[in-house]
């Protein structure tokens, strides 16, 4: 087999085991919950029946590998289960499914987050090549200095100081970026603008820094030394023979960035009270609803997997080293 | 240089022939050479330490304490005015450096308690120890940190301890990995298979043969990884399932203020109100920022590029 085929191999294999390992541990939050949780949930005047009964349908009186099992499936089948708030203490039962919650939210936050990533890619690459070509000018330093000032920003603090400009001061964007189903597209951009704005900055910084850092590094090996001193201009060292071997690195960083943009849409989605996944896990957490955290974070951290999975695949198959084996 | 015993020094050697610097010296020496980007950052951080220590004599009021004017403008008896209930924020702002801060310490030294010891642990035995411990760091770090912070705080609830241990063991991933990584190139060299020969326990290898050499990367993790915790911990306060109210602390009081924010064009200073804790949290974590990237370049012995 070929090597480039059998590393692909190798690394599907993993993240499907990661997956697992993941889907357990998420899983396993419900076993961890007080012993009195159901009355907290159905509120003080449960009856002891109506507990016993809300217990049975979580299927807590059945051992914890045999619901392991019903819950995968159940899930792979698009069903998360129903959220706790909704139950009270008559038994009656309002609550709504977990999908139904996620879906509508879901799109919103990938329309968001698509948004950002769309323009900070080729942002970031630009300024990170150009960044690296024209190392240590004037240029140079002051896109480094703006670069590590808004990484140790909060993300609410770049949102809030872009909501006191662009949305106090000047009045351009609305502060609050409600969305519903029937918002036409051109209004959604609109809306969206000011979270997304946030989100770019915040991740051009770090992937413009990491694809600089990648090239850079590269810089210092005898090959591009090689390269140098046989008369190629910088730009052509730097196109020709120091891209190439950092496309690897360069994906990584992209997809890292990536995965952390759909964490950081948590904070921002919150600030902007933009109706996404995040803000709906950050209300299910305050409440302790259960069903839904996992819903939230089983789709947060598979689009984590995922997008790293993508990125190693990317490195093994843009590695000269292994598609040219000797 | 005072004589030594009759027994070889290698210390006495160098020491002969170059006049040894005291600490302090060597310090100035440094301090004099550091860029102003560092001592800008050392500065800062060293006013933020004297803040948190201080803070009960520095603050004008209470870090509770409610006044009857709920959204006092600034003025010389509420310096950056008072909040949605009507507590100082300036007194607010002083205690929350000592809460925000002191327990972002807090959990980064635990997380490199754990992370260290279990990273050399990992380095030192390298088989099914470093296995197994290597692959749960794997599957940990394969979910996002702050979604696995909210999930076990919904189980186990927002409370300050929980907070700390919850961040700490997700943090410590990190330490675990850079400390195990650094500690292997320093694991094959003769004088740790010296050592190991001579009969010293795991414990003696760890302290005294490896950890002074790979002191220099983990001090730069430690500034880095305090960003980062405390980053998260402002972001979980800011969420509301992090640091809980009475207590003062940075990412929360944005949350309480932020309205205030869309009153800029009538009373600018108003609309700045919020920005103040998070431009707090902002300067604290450029400023450590600056002292690990001349830390790190001084130490690394790169000097160009």
């Amino acid at each position: 087999m070929h090597p480039v085929i059998k590393t692909v191999l190798g690394r599907l294999a993993m993240g499907i085991a990661t997956l697992f390992v993941v889907s357990i541990i998420i899983f396993s939050s419900i076993e961890y919950l007080p012993g009195d949780f159901a009355k907290n949930i159905l509120g003080q005047a449960a009856t002891e029946e109506t507990t016993a009964a809300f217990r049975r349908e979580l299927g807590l009186d059945q051992p914890a590998v045999l619901r392991y099992g019903q819950w995968v499936a159940a899930v792979v089948q698009g069903d998360l289960g129903t959220s706790f708030s909704g139950r009270n203490a008559s038994g009656v039962d309002r609550s709504r499914q977990v999908v139904d919650l996620i879906a509508p939210r879901l799109r919103n936050t990938l329309f968001l987050a698509s948004l950002a990533a769309v323009v900070a890619v080729p942002l970031s690459l630009l300024l990170g090549i150009s960044t690296a070509l024209y190392r240590n000018s004037v240029y140079d330093r002051s896109v480094n200095m703006t670069t590590l000032t808004t990484i140790s920003f909060p993300e609410f603090f770049v949102a809030y100081i872009l909501i006191l400009f662009l949305a106090s001061l000047y009045p351009v964007f609305p502060s609050l970026a409600n969305v519903d189903a029937e918002t036409p597209l051109g209004e959604r951009f609109y809306r969206a603008a000011l979270p997304a704005l946030t989100l770019t900055l915040v991740i051009v910084a770090h992937m413009m820094r990491m694809t600089r850092a990648a090239i850079i590094n590269l810089l210092a090996s005898p090959y591009i030394q090689m390269a140098r001193l046989s008369g190629a201009s910088p730009t052509e060292v730097i196109l020709k023979h120091a891209l190439p071997n950092a496309w690897a690195p360069i994906a990584t960083v992209i997809a890292f960035n990536l995965a952390y943009l759909v964490v950081g849409v948590v904070v921002v989605e919150v600030v902007f009270v933009y109706p996404g996944i995040g803000q709906l896990m950050v209300d299910a957490v305050a409440s302790r609803d259960i069903p839904v955290v996992q819903g939230c974070a089983l789709i947060f951290a598979m689009t984590y997997i995922i997008l790293n999975l993508i990125a190693d695949i990317i490195g093994i198959l843009t590695n000269p080293r292994l598609l040219h084996p000797k | 240089m005072k004589p030594e015993s009759d027994t070889y020094s290698a210390v006495g050697e160098v020491g002969a022939v170059h006049e040894r610097r005291s600490l302090w010296t060597r310090t100035i020496i440094d301090l004099r050479k550091a860029p102003y980007t560092a001592l800008f950052g050392m500065i800062i951080i060293l006013a933020y330490a004297l803040v948190a220590i201080f803070a009960p004599i520095l603050a004008p009021y209470g870090e509770a304490q409610v006044f009857p004017e709920p959204y006092a403008p600034w003025s010389s008896t509420y310096i950056f005015g008072t909040d949605q209930i009507g507590r100082d924020i300036f007194s607010r702002m002083i205690f929350g450096a000592r809460n925000t801060v002191g327990i972002a310490v807090a959990t980064t030294f635990l997380a490199f308690l754990i992370g260290g010891i279990l990273g050399l642990a990992a380095a030192i035995n390298r088989s099914w120890l470093d296995q197994l411990l290597s692959r749960s760091v794997d599957v940990l770090m394969a979910i996002p940190s702050l979604i696995f912070a909210l999930v076990l705080l919904s189980i186990f609830g927002s409370t300050v301890t929980n907070l700390i241990l919850i961040i700490a063991v997700l943090d410590s991933t990190r330490v675990f990995r850079l400390t195990r990584a650094v500690a292997l190139n320093v694991v094959v060299m003769d004088y740790v298979e010296a050592a190991r020969l001579r009969g010293e326990g795991l414990g003696w290898i760890m302290r005294r043969e490896i950890l002074p050499n790979i002191m220099p990367p983990l001090i730069a993790e430690f500034g880095l990884r305090f960003c980062f915790v405390f980053l998260t911990i402002a972001a979980l306060s800011f969420l509301g399932v992090g640091i809980q109210p009475p207590t003062a602390d940075w990412g929360s009081m944005v949350r309480d203020n932020a309205s205030l924010i869309m009153f800029a064009q009538y009373d600018l200073k108003a609309g700045l109100t919020p920005l103040l804790p998070a431009a707090a949290i902002a300067l604290l974590t450029v400023a450590i920022n600056f002292v690990v990237d001349w830390f790190l370049h001084k130490t690394s012995g790169l000097h160009d590029e």
